[in-house]
């Protein structure tokens, strides 16, 4: 079990690598956009004097190497920082009242996070379900339905699929409403059901990658020899699959998994605006718009995070659920 | 200075109008009760309840609409009425200005309302270091006495007849003197709603005040809901499927199918927003008024009326002032699309042809682009090769704006301001 630690410690360590090297992407990519915090904010009424003004208070008048360092520097020290549009109208308030990065993005995270454990709940057990049976049935009529089905609702975009759940689901038949503002304090029946269109919206996006991987892990299986031992033994086919071919192909059905929750974090943005969901992804484009780089790059970190422990914990599952991966020779 | 001015103007006329769609004074023996739940635009995660940054509908609505007041208030019908004043009264030369403030009225923490607060209130705004988009209306009071508890005295540094229209300014709120920071932060103010929850960004619940002076002729909810919808099509939805009572901003687009709903009214309130291509006239060629009177020949103003605001407007006359502008004189001849006109007015300007870029983005208003690209094609009987360069939205007030010769504007100030503000723009 030794080599599992150090192969944990090995990809966090690569992890934050690569989290310095997203922030320093962020940071070039939101300053090459035309305009600046104080160009954006003041809008039409930008004149020299109120944008050189700005600048200054923001000390978007240092260079870059100053300014991404000061900001490298703070972040390692835990402190995300203030944001530009509080930070705009800190003399304004004696400064104490000032709300942080973290203080903002916290809330919203964990919006974000509720509407993801909502759609990974419903979204794979659905697609692991139709993954085996696709498999099983394969090359029938049940296996082709399914996916067409799971496949034209991945082709078609985020915000089509939302507005057509919001036709079925909340303006012909009222079931579910199609304004999802859950807040802290909302009870969680009231809560779920709000959230649940943005959920079905994301399920309907993320089942097809997963079902079909489940589907072709196990056919691939299928043909091995113990698979056929099993067969000549008398086995029912339900049973072969589910206790034969699906421990040995977890591996690529987890990575496949965690890929897309990773999904559900980081690629809710349309759909957060569609259902005015207030979760993280609403705050980034709000923030890029205003190029609020103390927020933009705490999401870009949060984002990055999250694909980099997901993937880490793919891994570290499939190693697990792998003899051979995890005794090698 | 008078950039901040004019946004903080351009600002308002949208305040106005949503007011006026919410408040709506009650028809017939209204009584008291319900929930009304508003689906807004305009919301940030920065949102706070000090006036001076209050920029857009969501803030604008919850601050000065429903949990503060201002010293005067202009109705629904556009005549000016005292607020959290009484009376008031000017010098002859109207540098002099006394307010009776209304007597026996609270702040939401119990606090009573005099003329300290009144001070301290107007002061916030040119504080040292202080960023308020009403600065430059503070600015001119160079003296503020308090004559008695409800008596104050404010000396200008130049005479003004319209002093109370310019305190009816959705900045200027009223705040509780000595507690200013808890009353921003918390949203102790002297309106109809106190907070009950602040979210910023996201939601805002206030509830109404038991009694008050204004009961009998507005505050008729009991509580009020405001969601933070800045997406247009996700606002229509929310009313389409009832989460919402109402929404702001109704989109031109979408309007026509709202209206075949039969449980939604829409309100429609001509204001003073207007649509512009101005030119650079010390740039040439513009700085040849025959050139600029061709191009003015050259639009057909009725037809971007009828499919860019799908009907929704009034042709305007290369003027600022529109038919809801007390000043507005319908006697000034209409210029309307002339090409006969446009050409003897090239052949003045000595050109037989004439190429110019047009500077749009939709960052402007919504359809620039489809009115520059009607445009192109009205002024290409005049030999006026209109050449439309679309630009992008990021970084058109800075790059464009006031750079390139011709661009495209949008133009919005309160339909009660007097002409005297108009001037000053």
């Amino acid at each position: 079990m030794g080599s599992i630690f150090q192969i944990i410690l090995q990809r966090l360590a690569l992890g934050l690598v690569t989290l310095l090297v997203v922030s320093m992407v962020i940071f070039v990519a939101v300053n090459a956009l035309p305009g600046d915090f104080a160009q954006a904010i003041l809008g039409q009424g930008a004149t020299e004097e109120a944008v050189t003004q700005i600048r200054a208070d923001l000390g978007l008048d240092q260079n870059y190497f100053l300014r991404y360092f000061g900001w490298l520097g703070n972040v390692l020290t835990g402190n995300l920082g203030i944001s530009f549009a509080q930070m705009n109208f800190a003399s304004n308030m004696g400064g104490d009242q000032l709300v942080g990065v973290a203080e903002q993005i916290m809330p919203r995270f964990r919006a974000t996070m509720f509407l993801a454990g909502v759609t990974a709940m419903i979204a794979v057990p659905i697609s692991i379900t139709l993954g085996i049976l696709a498999a099983l049935y394969r090359n029938s009529l049940f296996d082709r339905a399914v996916n067409i089905a799971t496949l034209s609702s991945i082709s078609s975009p985020e915000f089509f699929l939302a507005y057509i759940l919001i036709l079925v689901l909340a303006v012909l038949n009222p079931v579910f409403p199609s304004l999802s503002n859950v807040y802290d304090g909302m009870p969680l029946g009231e809560k779920l059901n709000r959230t649940m269109l943005p959920a079905l919206t994301l399920t309907l996006v993320v089942t097809a990658h997963m079902m079909r991987m489940t589907r072709a892990a196990i056919i691939n299986l299928l043909a091995s020899p113990y698979i056929e031992m099993a067969r000549l033994k008398g086995i029912s086919p339900m049973r072969v699959i589910v206790r034969h071919a699906l421990p040995n192909a977890l591996a690529p059905i987890i990575n496949v998994i965690a890929l897309n929750l990773a999904y559900l974090i980081t690629g809710v943005v349309v759909v957060e605006v569609v259902f005015v969901y207030p979760g993280i992804g609403q705050l980034f484009v709000d923030s890029v718009k205003i190029r609020d780089i103390p927020v933009v790059q705490a999401c870009c970190l949060i984002f990055a995070a999250a694909y980099i422990l997901l993937n880490l914990m793919a891994d570290i599952l499939s190693i697990l659920s792998n003899p051979r991966l995890r005794h090698p020779k | 200075m008078s950039q901040l001015n004019r946004r903080g103007l351009l600002k308002t006329g949208v305040a106005a109008g949503v007011i006026a769609a919410t408040g709506l004074p009650a028809r017939s023996a209204a009584t008291r009760g319900g929930t009304l739940r508003l689906g807004l635009n305009g919301a940030n995660t920065s949102d706070s309840f000090d006036g001076r940054t209050h920029s857009d509908a969501f803030m604008i609505n919850m601050g000065h609409g429903t949990v503060f007041d201002c010293l005067t208030e202009v109705t629904a019908a556009g005549e000016l009425i005292g607020e959290l004043a009484v009376s008031w009264e000017a010098s002859a030369d109207a540098k002099i200005w006394t307010f009776n403030l209304r007597k026996g009225v609270t702040f939401h923490n119990g606090k009573s309302f005099g003329a300290d607060d009144v001070i301290e209130s107007l002061g916030m705004h040119t504080a040292e270091g202080a960023k308020s988009a009403a600065k430059p209306i503070v600015s001119a009071i160079t003296e503020m006495k308090k004559m008695s508890e409800h008596q104050i005295q404010f000396t200008l540094a130049a005479g003004n007849a319209d002093f109370p229209f310019l305190l009816s300014d959705y900045h200027i709120l009223m705040y509780p003197a000595g507690m200013v920071d808890e009353a921003i932060a918390k949203g102790i103010g002297t309106g109809l709603y106190k907070v009950v929850s602040f979210d910023p960004g996201v939601r805002c619940v206030v509830a109404r005040v038991d009694s008050h002076y204004k009961d009998g002729r507005a505050g008729w909810f009991d509580g009020i809901e405001a969601i933070a919808i800045n997406d247009a099509s996700a606002r229509m939805n929310a009313l389409m499927t009832g989460q919402v009572d109402a929404v702001n901003r109704v989109d031109v687009k979408t309007e026509p199918l709202l209206r075949a709903n039969p449980n939604i009214n829409i309100f429609e309130v001509t204001g003073n927003q207007h649509f512009t291509f101005p030119m650079l006239t010390d740039q040439a060629p513009f700085d040849d008024i025959n050139v600029r009177k061709a191009l003015k020949y050259g639009i057909n103003r009725q037809e971007m009326v009828d499919k860019i605001l799908q009907g929704h407007g009034k042709v305007g006359n290369d003027h600022p002032i529109g038919p809801a502008n007390q000043y507005f004189a319908s006697d000034i001849p209409q210029i309307e699309l002339d090409i006969d006109k446009a050409k003897f007015y090239m052949k003045a300007a000595g050109l037989t042809e004439l190429n110019v870029d047009l500077n749009v983005s939709d960052a402007a208003f919504n359809g620039a682009t489809d009115a520059a690209q009607l445009y192109q094609a009205s002024a290409k009987g005049a030999g006026i090769n209109i050449n439309v360069n679309q630009e992008p939205a990021d970084g058109y007030w800075s790059n464009v704006w006031l750079v390139k010769g011709l661009v495209c504007f949008l133009l919005v100030w309160s339909c009660n301001r007097r002409l005297d503000v108009l001037n000053r723009i």
